[in-house]
């Protein structure tokens, strides 16, 4: 009698472990909406940094803070000149080879060879000595640690790059070694069991790039990924309704802007900058586009950027009769069909955008209608976002809308430096050189004095904020879709890290 | 001897064309991708490095690292050099060797296509022939309003309601994929079914000619049984126009099956072709394009043989 029950329960185990157990309780699958196109670490070390493959020597927490990763401890030396950095001891590449500081340091020249963040640090040489990193710099720059940070300062085994200088592998450190690569879409990984830290709880995962929003959402719902990425602004709502997983939301550090060419002739005055800003309602966006009403932003840097956003800065506001009153002061007059005119020229802009992602174009026809309502005529290209950097250089852009990271690294000034700078940036403001902005941030860059930093920031924000080289729109919300069980995950808010190492299955 | 003869010349026929091929698209798409409008270097750097980290400066480095500043003759020229030593060369943007990204989109692709194709044939024919064998009755007709509503409906829409209905709801299959053979399932329905609604037709017109064909009369006439004349004359005689349909549906369907590849996340050559246009990535357009138009020619080889086992007498004819 007890037998035949015994073995049919037997046999419908065998027929169910494989989804119920195995493969769930191990591994965790991820899915994020980007491709990961090649082995080199300045194209993809965005995906092998998130997934823990490779590490940097500067680590960061959750809150920016810096703390040891694969270098111990780093200092400068009195005058800033010089930086060394110690080679944590006894780490491991996952094919065996163990890390020295000539490894790392050419890894590090590698990587200043190629874009990257490094480029943004004025560093003239790298070098391994004692076990040690020498960096010798071409002028101060305190913002060292924070730019060894990034995802396109990992660290690679020398093996990852064959006799031509092609990666042709991603051997890391970290706790996660690649299992296969299928480009441009899957990454499966294995856990490292030489890890020299703490070792993963989980003994696999996997990656799966998708492009579509919907599929994210639908593959969220079905259980297809425990973590998912990125979700737009319907599936995020309707997976707040998904009892099977928990859809969070988190503010970081990106921010959708305007820049503006403040050079042309019809921007040159900072008042046509602000009756352009007064003239944007930006809850409204907030609210009926990206869907977080309390991310309207009311100033360039948001709340999550505790050390450049100021709490006492007067918000910026929405008001259509002021817009249009400072335009009139301006020399601007509504002609027969509502469109500002001086001088028998019309008021017209282009404005460049891309679809990458996918609320730009939207926010882009928003402000093309409420523009319309203060006479200013906005027509809207939507393209690669190459055109915006390529018209920053040729001088031919009027108007860009895109989302810009200030978080890439704990400390922006790598970015705002490169953003606010001589000369502007590429991303940042154009035709607008403000000498004490100029000043201000250099001086930013080269101090580790707390006050002299916070004066100095202060100074930038309040020009930025009266000036607006560049006109903040919305903040960004992180969102992510957790499967319930799924105990350990923390969202990054400078998304640098999925902490699938610290991620195991619980009820 | 005759079906020897007829194979090999078939074979260099079709040799001799897949070499125009090669060269013709070759030269096609690295004009095309010269004549889009933009930067190719800036297009190039964004592809590699996302807009995080992109600008003017990495676009000046990748033009110089690939020597787009060099005259275009310089570059075509260089680019069929390598041809001629069957190098495809290096995409643009990943770095690594077009043929290797090749193998593996291909590879995705054509089991994608294939199990399409499987797919639709397993619907299409039963359908088409129940269809053609009573033209104008009850199915007949409601088979035309399935092909039709089939044929309307974007294949990103049939793709969202089977991963809602199997994936979502039901949890049979995974929603997008490529790690199993039951990932499979739900991109090849959602091409199948599309594909199906147009060859149905086809096989339903093939058939109901061949049934109304005076020597369908004749074999009836001459004794042989309704179900004997149906597989001996009718369906063989079908099989000509729907092979030839297949043949070309295939190739279409490879290179049509963008939005499906990106709906389920398949990593297949269609979405990596579109990315390498929006990239500038000539070299893997070009390696592509060649790839897709040797398939053609091979299709084409396998259909004219098809056909002639089908059908021997054309060869004669012809």
């Amino acid at each position: 009698m007890f037998k035949p029950l015994s073995i049919a329960i037997l046999a419908a185990s065998l027929f169910a472990s494989p989804i119920a157990f195995s493969a769930d309780k191990t591994s965790v699958k991820i899915s994020a909406p980007w491709e990961i196109n090649s082995y080199d670490p300045a194209v993809s070390g965005f995906a092998f940094h998130r997934l823990q493959v490779m590490e940097t020597l500067v680590d960061a927490d959750t809150k920016g803070v810096l703390i040891p990763g694969l270098a111990t401890e780093w200092s400068a030396t009195e005058d800033g000149m010089s930086w060394t950095l110690t080679v944590r001891e006894g780490v491991k590449f996952h094919n065996g080879t163990t890390m020295t500081a000539e490894f790392v340091a050419k890894s590090l020249i590698t990587a200043l060879a190629k874009p990257g963040m490094l480029k943004k640090a004025p560093i003239k040489s790298i070098e391994a000595k004692d076990g040690k990193i020498l960096i010798q710099m071409e002028k101060p720059f305190s913002a060292l640690p924070a730019l060894l940070t990034h995802n396109t300062t990992v660290i690679s085994a020398p093996a990852s790059i064959d006799a031509e200088g092609n990666a042709v592998a991603a051997i890391g450190t970290g706790p996660f070694t690649v299992d296969t690569f299928t480009p441009p879409q899957g990454l499966s990984l294995k856990r490292n069991d030489d890890y020299w830290g703490d070792k993963a709880l989980l003994e696999s995962a996997s990656y799966l790039a998708t492009s579509r929003a919907e599929t994210r959402a639908l593959i969220a719902e079905s259980g297809d990924a425990d973590l998912v990425f990125n979700l737009d602004p319907s599936g995020f709502a309707h997976l707040k309704d998904v009892d099977s997983v928990t859809a969070m939301a988190d503010a970081i550090p990106r921010v959708v802007s305007l820049k503006l060419n403040a050079s042309h002739k019809f921007l040159d005055d900072a008042r046509a900058r602000q009756a352009l800003s007064m003239a944007i309602n930006r809850q409204g966006i907030a609210t009926a586009i990206t869907r977080f009403p309390e991310a309207s932003a009311t100033q360039l840097f948001p709340p999550v950027l505790s050390e450049w956003h100021d709490k006492d800065l007067k918000p910026l506001t929405n008001d259509v009769e002021a817009a249009k009153k400072l335009l009139a002061d301006l020399g601007w007059k509504a002609g027969d069909d509502g469109v500002l005119t001086r001088d028998g020229e019309r008021f017209k802009l282009l404005l460049r955008t891309f679809p990458d992602r996918p609320e730009l174009p939207l926010i882009a026809t928003a402000l093309q209608d409420q523009w319309g309502e203060i006479g200013v005529e906005l027509e809207v290209s939507v393209s690669s976002y190459s055109e915006i950097p390529k018209g920053h250089k040729d001088g031919s852009l009027e108007v860009a809308l895109f989302a810009r990271n200030y978080g890439l690294t704990p400390d922006p000034i790598g970015t705002t430096l490169a953003d606010f700078g001589k000369g502007g940036g590429d991303w940042g403001a154009m035709g607008w050189d403000n000498a004490t902005v100029i000043d201000a941030l250099d001086k930013i860059s080269q101090t580790s004095d707390a006050s002299v930093r916070s004066e100095n920031i202060a100074t930038v924000v309040k020009a930025v904020h009266d000036e607006l080289p560049l006109i903040p729109v919305v903040w960004y919300q992180h969102t992510v879709s957790v499967a319930k069980d799924l105990k350990g995950y923390v969202v990054d808010p400078l998304e640098r890290n999925y902490g699938l190492s610290k991620v195991s299955w619980g009820k | 001897m005759l079906q020897r003869s007829v194979f090999w010349s078939a074979l260099a026929g079709r040799a001799v064309q897949a070499v125009v091929v090669a060269v013709v698209v070759g030269i096609i798409s690295f004009a095309m991708m010269q004549a889009l409008p933009g930067d190719s270097a800036y297009r190039i750097a964004a592809g590699r490095y996302g807009y995080d980290m992109m600008d003017a400066a990495s676009a000046d480095q990748v033009r110089t690292e690939l020597g787009l500043d060099q005259p275009v003759v310089v570059q075509l020229v260089s680019w069929l050099g390598s041809l001629a030593q069957f190098d495809l060369g290096k995409s643009s943007v990943s770095g690594s060797p077009i043929a290797e990204e090749l193998k593996t989109q291909m590879g995705y692709s054509l089991l994608l296509a294939g199990a399409g194709l499987l797919v639709s044939l397993l619907i299409a024919i039963p359908v088409g022939i129940m269809a053609g064998l009573k033209p104008g009755g009850w199915f007949d007709r409601f088979s035309l309003a399935a092909s039709i509503f089939f044929r309307a409906i974007p294949a990103f829409a049939i793709g969202v309601v089977l991963m809602l209905g199997f994936a979502v709801h039901t949890k049979l299959l995974p929603v997008a994929g490529f790690k199993g053979p039951e990932y499979l399932v739900l991109p090849a329905l959602t091409l199948g079914l599309g594909l199906a609604a147009v060859s149905s037709r086809v096989i339903r017109d093939a058939v109901s000619e061949a049934m109304s064909a005076e020597w369908r009369l004749f074999s009836r006439t001459k004794g042989l049984s309704s179900k004997l004349t149906l597989s001996r004359h009718v369906l063989r005689n079908a099989a000509l126009p729907v092979v030839a349909y297949v043949g070309v549906q295939l190739a279409f369907l490879i290179e049509g099956v963008v939005i499906i590849e990106s709906v389920f996340a398949w990593p297949g050559i269609g979405h990596a072709l579109v990315h390498a246009i929006f990239g500038r990535d000539v070299p893997m357009v070009q390696g592509t394009a060649l790839a897709l138009g040797l398939m053609y020619v091979v299709l084409n080889l396998i259909v004219d043989l098809t056909c002639h086992g089908i059908d021997p007498r054309r060869s004669k004819t012809a």
